[in-house]
């Protein structure tokens, strides 16, 4: 989990998708009143039960743990508006984790824990959310939930921000 | 069954970075369509064009943008968009017009100008947009969500990059016999090993690059074709344009979360990729033992070995054995992608899905040269557009 910086301000990347708490975050979705079924993320289109297409919806916070589906580093800046979150701005690979949540029985794309080493990866494991920077723009922090590995050996992911594990480059190139 | 469609005609413009204007490609591709067919322009009733996005408003009136440059003759026409399911939107679209009786012949036509690198959304502050806020938010360009499923395949079935990279090296061998193919050399395993990790665990070569190219096709009612005096021409037996069954658990392009299986309604029979196929056989009475070859996206190799399994070529978990064993190269049970595939194109969006339609029509005719397939009868070709567009069609001769 990243630490506490108080020199910045903190806000979400994203308004409504996620909650601020530093210790537990959790994501913030909804329930059908009839379906059962959850929905996230709160503020995009995404596809209704069809069963029950017009029921209400509450809000419910997400599990925050989840098993790992899949993942992959990138090696190539995105195009915009993706914002690269290396020192000055420069562009370093960085991982997309796929999560699926059991009681959701839905997988939850996020980025990688900030200094989490991809190489420990597996299909399979147990994946927690917590926050971490995406970009930061003057003395503006913009926070992003992340998947942190919940294994021993992901203690890693309580690394400084900015050092990142050498196996984040490719493997094989 | 459904009645079937007279293929008349097939054109291409080649693939490949030229940087001019799309309409003029499309033309080029309309205009040897119809001596294909043997028609004049103003045969043609109804024209049907695959949208392009990324080339202003002509782009998205694709349909009226083609019917002009040809010379307006008061045709009837639609534009489709459908991502890279564009093209057999557009076929369908035109298909209906014609068992419909509305129209005897059509012209069904896409073309693409891409910008050089990963395709990117649209410009400006789009925080309602997924497509926006996939590259903002997570930086999960399109070659991240094929990784994701190369990934899964390596983690479930003990695929390999190795078995990746035989897709690529296939497609390669069948591509350099293709005029129409951007990429005609033919490259082996080292060359895919040793090329630059893009989104782990697929590199450079694994990934199909964006192109610039043009596709038509002259499709009649076979009442009109037969009283016109074609004979033995390909007929289309099925297109399938079906959207996903609720819920659909496999995450897709450009989302952030699949859709969540916990409840009222269970899951359905078949997953989306699955479900495209499975509505085009079931139209057509086909299956898969009956086809002689295919056409699949392959936007990354290892997506070629998930399509393998979802039009039912093999059991899911088989497919790097198919592959392996030489099932799927000209002269094997069953060659996919023999036109080279999009690892020899390059996806040129709105003309690849009726790229993958003159391909079948040039196998079952015995007109595709040093790739022809021997005695090709059945073809089917597939592809999905983002956004939940399935696009399916299954040929005969």
């Amino acid at each position: 989990m990243s630490e506490p910086r108080t020199s910045k301000t903190r806000v979400p990347a994203i308004d409504g998708w996620f909650t601020m708490d530093e210790s537990a975050p959790t994501l913030l979705g909804t329930r059908g009143v009839d379906s059962g079924s959850y929905f996230w993320p709160p503020t995009l289109a995404v596809s209704a039960n069809p069963n029950t297409p017009f029921e209400e919806r509450e809000p419910v916070e997400l599990s925050r743990i989840g098993a790992l589906w899949s993942w992959s580093t990138n090696h190539y800046r995105p195009p915009e508006p993706y914002i690269p979150n290396g020192p000055d701005g420069e562009f370093t690979p960085y991982t997309v984790c796929a999560v699926e949540l059991a009681a959701e029985q839905m997988v939850v794309l996020g980025p990688l824990a900030t200094g989490a080493d991809p190489a420990l990866l597996r299909v399979g494991m147990e994946m927690e959310l917590v926050l971490g920077p995406l970009f930061t723009e003057g003395d503006t922090e913009h926070v992003i939930y992340q998947w942190s590995p919940r294994s021993p050996r992901s203690a890693s992911a309580s690394r400084p921000e900015g050092e990142r594990s050498p196996r984040s480059k490719g493997k094989r190139s | 069954m459904t009645p079937h469609l007279a293929i008349l005609g097939v054109g291409m413009h080649p693939w490949g970075k030229w940087g001019r204007n799309f309409v003029e490609y499309g033309v080029v591709a309309a205009r040897e369509a119809l001596a294909d067919a043997g028609l004049e322009w103003r045969d043609v009733q109804f024209v049907s064009g695959g949208d392009t996005v990324r080339n202003g408003y002509p782009g998205y009136v694709a349909g009226a943008t083609f019917a002009q440059a040809l010379g307006w003759q008061g045709a009837q026409v639609a534009s489709s968009y459908a991502a890279c399911a564009s093209g057999v939107t557009a076929l369908a679209t035109a298909r209906a017009q014609i068992l419909a009786g509305f129209a005897d012949v059509a012209m069904v036509v896409g073309a693409d100008t891409t910008p050089k690198g990963f395709l990117a959304p649209n410009k400006g502050e789009r925080g309602d947009d997924p497509d926006w806020l996939r590259f903002r938010l997570l930086g999960a360009t399109n070659p991240t969500y094929f990784a994701l499923y190369a990934r899964r395949r390596m983690e479930l079935h003990g695929a390999t990059r190795d078995d990746f990279a035989r897709v690529k090296v296939k497609n390669s061998r069948h591509g350099s016999e293709n005029p129409y193919a951007r990429y005609r050399n033919v490259v082996d395993v080292g060359d895919i090993l040793h090329s630059p990790i893009v989104s782990d665990p697929l590199s450079l070569l694994d990934i199909c690059a964006t192109s610039d190219g043009a596709a038509a096709l002259i499709v009649a009612s076979t009442e009109w074709a037969d009283a016109r005096g074609y004979r033995d021409y390909v007929r289309i037996r099925a297109v399938s344009t079906v959207t996903p069954s609720y819920p659909s658990t496999v995450i897709e392009m450009p989302n952030f979360a699949t859709d969540s299986a916990a409840g009222r309604g269970g899951m359905p029979a078949l997953g989306f990729k699955d479900s495209i196929a499975a509505k085009a056989y079931e139209e057509s009475g086909l299956g898969p033992n009956d086809l002689s070859c295919a056409e699949v996206y392959d936007l990354s190799t290892a997506l070629e070995l998930d399509w393998y399994e979802q039009v039912g070529l093999c059991a899911p978990g088989t497919a790097e054995e198919l592959l392996r064993s030489g099932a799927t190269g000209i002269g094997g049970r069953i060659p996919v992608n023999t036109s080279g595939g999009l690892a020899s194109f390059g996806e040129a969006v709105p003309a690849q899905a009726i790229a993958q339609v003159c391909e079948l029509t040039w196998q079952l005719r015995g007109q595709a040269g040093g790739r022809q397939v021997e005695g090709a009868t059945t073809g089917l070709s597939i592809n999905q557009g983002l956004f939940g567009h399935g696009s399916c069609v299954i040929v005969s001769r």
